[in-house]
Formats: structure tokens, sequence, C-alpha cells
């Protein structure tokens, strides 16, 4: 299977007062054509300025200092603005956690969704307006006709989520990329977005990348998993093999601190201390203070290497199969 | 129940709409519409032991927080009492609310707005006590010490100010202020959830250690179903503002007797090793300023009949069961 978008040692630093913070630090993966990637880590991970530097859209005092985006055989780490308005919205598209980022709350539903149409591509106004019914239709908005021209302020939270996940469908991108998209929502909504946007990724080839701190949402959705640690990709490779025999003791902590894996009424297992500042990364493995298997190796800088699960991880004292209890 | 820590009985509460003045005059003049009214919490009881952990789980706009409010004596009730060890807490009686205000504490899900910036941590968590006179200020040092170990945090805290804290430890210095006033009773609302998974672990290992301490009870308002089976006995079910199911927690998780409770269960993501497909419940949660007849869930329940839409299905207890649906009341025809 080809990669639809490849990320190769992206580097993405804060030049700040107080110091560079490496926010993204060496971040590489893929995502294939009709794949979700799940992107997980924990608040200062760096999961979202990974997000956000495939979309461009890294603001000063950010930068991308190294590393290159591929997409469709060009590096989107040195593509001027542009070029890039040509490609964000139309061949790569980003949902927000908050849908009101997306939307205009002075502008009407239609207004918004038929600029979003005419500004990649030259169709009369009629038939962009017919294009956005489709897709309104296409996310579970029931009577998308009348409901086109309200305002964002007359939806539901979910009703709001699902405009915003419309309008980034409104051209069938090659890659969209998702940040906590479903955080904001409860529970029964929650799952009506997810089951539109597995619909979405099996019969549009849509590539998905999809943000989150909810190992258990990635769970039941991704193909493939991310574990991000202070900047770093910490463990990777298929779901399902990342979940069962999760390698690096950073990811396993996490999976053994979700209340339901843990006995009832007990103490869960929990990850001691706390993410470290990026300003004052430990030395080597940055998981290294709080990690129950840390010896002085770990003060050196740890390379990706694969498990015999068949992930890969940054670890030199993996967790083994025989310690994860199932 | 007599022996219970806190009763709540028939409770209820609406807000309504506050007119401007253009409303009102307008209503003078005979054009005006009725204020609008949302029955936030409709007709709940329940109640909660010593040293029991009971899980409050709902939707935006079941009316969860609203009931935490209201045993709190943060907001008042419309209707119905609230009994804590057998004294009605909503009449205002001073001395007695006063006390029971003490036994009764609160921790909110953003500890950052519930913390006064300007204030040291130590001033936080002595302020309470200092001022009800359960210790004196030359105590103060020492109690604050104290209650700092207790929560996992180190007595040289306390001269820090709130803004020098991750996340987690901020709700420590929250759950240590509360534990200030020796409460017997802790309401939090969705207390955990503004916590990366890591930090919720630890901060939910530390609720159940004060329980086993100090045989707290707790309300625990989340609309978590992972971390509510987790940490409670028991488990109430809002929907709409109405009680749809109450259970001990296992027998609750094994065995739902309600759809929305089984609807609600079967969308919880949990942790698989396979991808799943989400068959998701259909609808939204209706309006609560214009909710549904009859059932409020007719609108979204699969097996909704002619009568859901007709009468109000009353909450019937079973041992230590309820459940308000016409499937286990005589059918929905």
């Amino acid at each position: 299977m080809t990669a639809v978008l490849q990320v190769e040692d992206l580097k993405t630093h804060f030049f700040t007062r107080a110091g560079v913070v490496p926010a993204v630090d060496g971040v590489s993966f893929s995502v294939n054509r009709g794949e979700v990637m799940g992107l997980v880590g924990e608040s200062g991970s760096g999961k979202t300025v990974t997000g956000f530097s495939i979309m461009g859209m890294v603001d000063k005092p950010g930068r991308i200092v190294g590393g290159r985006i591929l997409y469709q055989g060009r590096d989107l780490a040195s593509v001027g603005e542009r070029e890039w308005q040509a490609i964000r919205g139309r061949h790569i598209a980003m949902i927000f956690q908050d849908p009101m980022m997306t939307l205009n709350p002075v502008l009407k539903i239609s207004t918004q969704m038929i600029e979003a149409v005419q500004a990649h591509v030259h169709i009369s106004k009629q038939a962009a307006r017919e294009r956005c019914l489709a897709t309104l239709a296409r996310v579970g908005i029931p009577s998308p006709a009348e409901r086109m021209d309200a305002y964002p302020h007359q939806f539901s939270g979910g009703m709001r989520q699902r405009v915003a996940i419309a309008i980034a469908l409104l051209h069938d991108p090659e890659v969209i990329v998702a940040d906590e998209p479903t955080t904001a929502l409860d529970v029964t909504i929650q799952a009506q977005i997810l089951a539109e946007v597995q619909k979405l990724a099996e019969t549009s080839g849509t590539a998905l990348i999809w943000v989150t701190h909810d190992l258990s949402v990635v769970s039941s959705l991704a193909d493939n998993i991310a574990v991000m640690y202070a900047g770093r990709i910490v463990e990777q490779g298929r779901a399902a093999t990342v979940l069962r025999y999760p390698a690096h003791p950073y990811t396993h902590g996490l999976i053994e601190s979700i209340p339901s894996r843990n006995k009832r009424g007990g103490d869960l297992a929990q990850i001691p201390g706390m993410t470290p500042p990026l300003l004052d990364l430990p030395q080597g493995c940055a998981f290294r203070p709080r990690c129950p298997k840390a010896t002085e190796a770990c003060r050196a800088e740890q390379p990706s290497r694969r498990m015999a699960a068949g992930q890969h991880a940054r670890c030199i004292h993996p967790i083994q199969a025989a310690e994860v209890a199932q | 129940m007599s022996d219970a820590l806190i009763e709540i009985e028939n409770l209820s509460k609406l807000f309504r709409e506050d007119h401007d003045m253009a409303a009102r005059m307008a209503a003078r003049m005979g054009m005006g519409h009725a204020p609008a009214t949302v029955h936030a919490v409709d007709d709940v009881s329940f109640s909660i032991a010593p040293g029991e952990v009971v899980g409050l789980v709902g939707e935006s706009g079941s009316g969860k927080s609203t009931i935490g409010r209201m045993i709190a004596g943060l907001l008042p009730a419309t209707e119905g009492r609230i009994l804590f060890q057998g004294a009605d807490i909503t009449t205002r009686n001073r001395a007695e609310t006063k006390a029971a205000a003490l036994q009764i504490q609160m921790i909110f899900q953003d500890p950052m707005s519930s913390l006064n910036p300007r204030m040291r941590v130590r001033e936080i968590i002595a302020e309470a006590p200092v001022y009800h006179g359960i210790i004196k200020q030359s105590q103060a040092r020492e109690f604050v010490a104290d209650t700092l170990e207790r929560v996992g945090l180190e007595a040289t805290a306390g001269d820090r100010y709130p803004h020098q804290f991750s996340g987690g430890q901020r709700q420590r210095i929250v759950i240590a202020r509360a534990l200030a006033v020796s409460p017997q009773f802790l309401i939090c609302d969705e207390s955990v959830a503004a916590l990366d998974v890591s930090i919720q672990a630890q901060v939910l290992n530390l609720f159940m250690r004060l329980r086993r301490e100090l045989g707290l009870a707790y309300l625990f308002i989340s609309h978590d179903l992972g971390v509510v089976e987790h940490i409670s006995d028991r488990v109430v079910i809002l929907y709409l503002g109405r009680v749809v199911e109450i259970a001990p927690t296992e027998a609750l998780y094994s065995d739902a007797r309600h759809p929305y409770t089984q609807a609600l269960l079967a969308e919880v993501p949990r942790l698989s090793f396979e991808k799943r497909r989400f068959e998701p419940i259909k609808g939204e949660i209706p309006s609560p300023m214009n909710p549904p007849p009859g059932c409020h869930f007719h609108t979204r329940c699969p097996f909704a009949g002619p009568r859901c839409s007709r009468e109000v299905p009353r909450l019937r207890h079973s041992g230590r069961r309820a459940v308000a649906c016409h499937l286990e009341d005589g059918g929905v025809e």
C-alpha cells in the first residue's frame, strides 16, 4: 500500500524568550489511503503541534526546523503560504475539537460552505449549494436543505461538529487531520460521529490522522497508533499490536491506568510523577524519571527499534509480551 | 432508610428565564410571552449511606451538576427536601445549615477556577478551618502540612501559589482544602475530567485512599462511565432531569434494564484490541426547554410504544434496583 502522507523526522520548535521549546522533535510516520492513524498523547506531548505542522499552520514563535512532510511527491514543510492555500481545505483538511473554531458565528452555514467550495473550484453558486447539501446529508444532518440556511448557534454541539466535518469533506480530501473532534461531545453523540468517520474512511478512501488523548476511542477506530511523549513518538505500530503487547513502559502505563483494565474499587495502576517541562527535558529518554525500568543506560539517546511483536519503540528495556496482563 | 447520610426526596429545580425591562413592559401591556422555563431536575429521589460512593451519570442537560449544587447548598431547590443525617438542609435554618455545609464539600472540574490565584496554598487551606474555629491561627502551619501530606503533596507546597503547580497537583490542593474542614461527604463534579490519563489515575487513587482512611462518602458526578464503574458502589442514571435507573454498579454494568442505560453502556469507548463498528442510537438529546411528553427517552428508544409518549414511567423499586420504564411495568402498548 502506498502512503498518502509521509512525515519524516519532523521537528517543530518554538523560539520563546525562555528558550527553545522542542514541541515536536523528530517525528516520523505515514498514513495510507482509507486508514486511520491514531496519534495519542497527553497534554504537552506535541500531538496537536504535529497536526498543525502537517496543515502548515504553525504560528510564530513556532517554526518547522527540520524534517519533511511528503505529500504527492512534494515536501509540504518547504511550501509557501500561496501554495498552501491551494492545498489546505482541498487536499488536506482539518477538524478541530471546538467546531466554533471552524464556523463563523455571524454567517449562515450555507454562506460559509459555499465559500469553501468556490475557494477551490470554479462552479456556479447553485452547483456549489448542491454539493454542500449532498455533503451535509452524508454526515447525517437531517433535512439539510432547511438547516443549511441556519446560523451556527442554532445547532447543537453535535450538529455543529457534523457541519465542521462536512466542511472538511467538501472536496473529498486525501487526508483529514482531526484534533480531538469528539472530546467535547456526549457519549451518544460521540458514537454517532465515530460511526460516520469510520464509514467515511472506508467508502471514500480518505486517510485520517486522529489526534487524541483517549486510547479507548482510537483502540476501536484506528488501524495504526503512534504514542507521543514529550515531543517524540515513543511507540508506533498496528493498533492491535501496540495495545495488546505494548513495549514502551509509557504505553504500558497508559493502558494499565484505564479504569476498566483494573479491579473495580481497587487501586488503579498509575504512572508516578508528571510530564517534564519541554524546556528542561531529561537527557536521553524523557520518560526515564517516571519509568520503573529505567537504568543508567537510559541516559543515552534511544533510537526507534523494531520490537518482537512487530511495532517500533524507543526503549532499551521494552516490556516483554509475557509481562502484559491480558 | 433512616441510616442514610444524605436523603434526597422529590427534588426538583426549575430555571426561569429572567425578563428584561422591555419584556416586562410588553407583558404588562398584554403582548409578552411566558418566560421560558427549564425543568432541570424533575422529582429526583435517592439516598447515600455513610461511606458509600454513588455515581451520578448523565449527558449534558441531564441535571447532574444541578443536583450536586443543590446538595452542596449552592443553589436553592424549587421543590423537595435534602436530608443530611435526618435534618432538612433546604429549610435554611442557619445553625444547622452551617453545620451541614461544613460536612458537605464540593470539588469542581477545573481547579484553577476554584483556587484564588493571589493566595498562597497555605492560606487557601487554612482559611476555612480558622474561620470556623476548627483550628487556631497558631496551629495553621502544622495543620496545613498534615493536610497537604494527606493528599500526597509536600509540606513546602504551602508557601507557593496555585499557578506554580500542574493540573493534577492543583486538583490535590482543592481536595486538601475540602478535607481541611473534616467533611463526611464530598461531591465531585467531573473532578477528574480535565486531567490527563496518567494523572487521572493518581487522583482517583487518592479519592479511594481517602475513603478508606476517613470513611468519606462521595457523590461522584461524571459523564465517564469507565471512571464511574471503577469508583462507585451504586450508580444513578439521569436523562433530561429524571432518574431512569438506579442499581448497584456490578448489576448495572452486567444487566442494565433501561434502554437508555443499555445504549449508553454500549457506546462507551472501551479499550479493544480490534477495530469495531460503532452502532449508535439515533437522534440527539432533546432540548431541556421542550422535552418530549411521557417518557423523555421515547423519541430515541428502540422499544418505544404508544404508552411511552402518553405516560411518564414511574421509578419502580425492586430490591436494591430501580428503573423507570414501561417495559418493566406492564408494557408499552
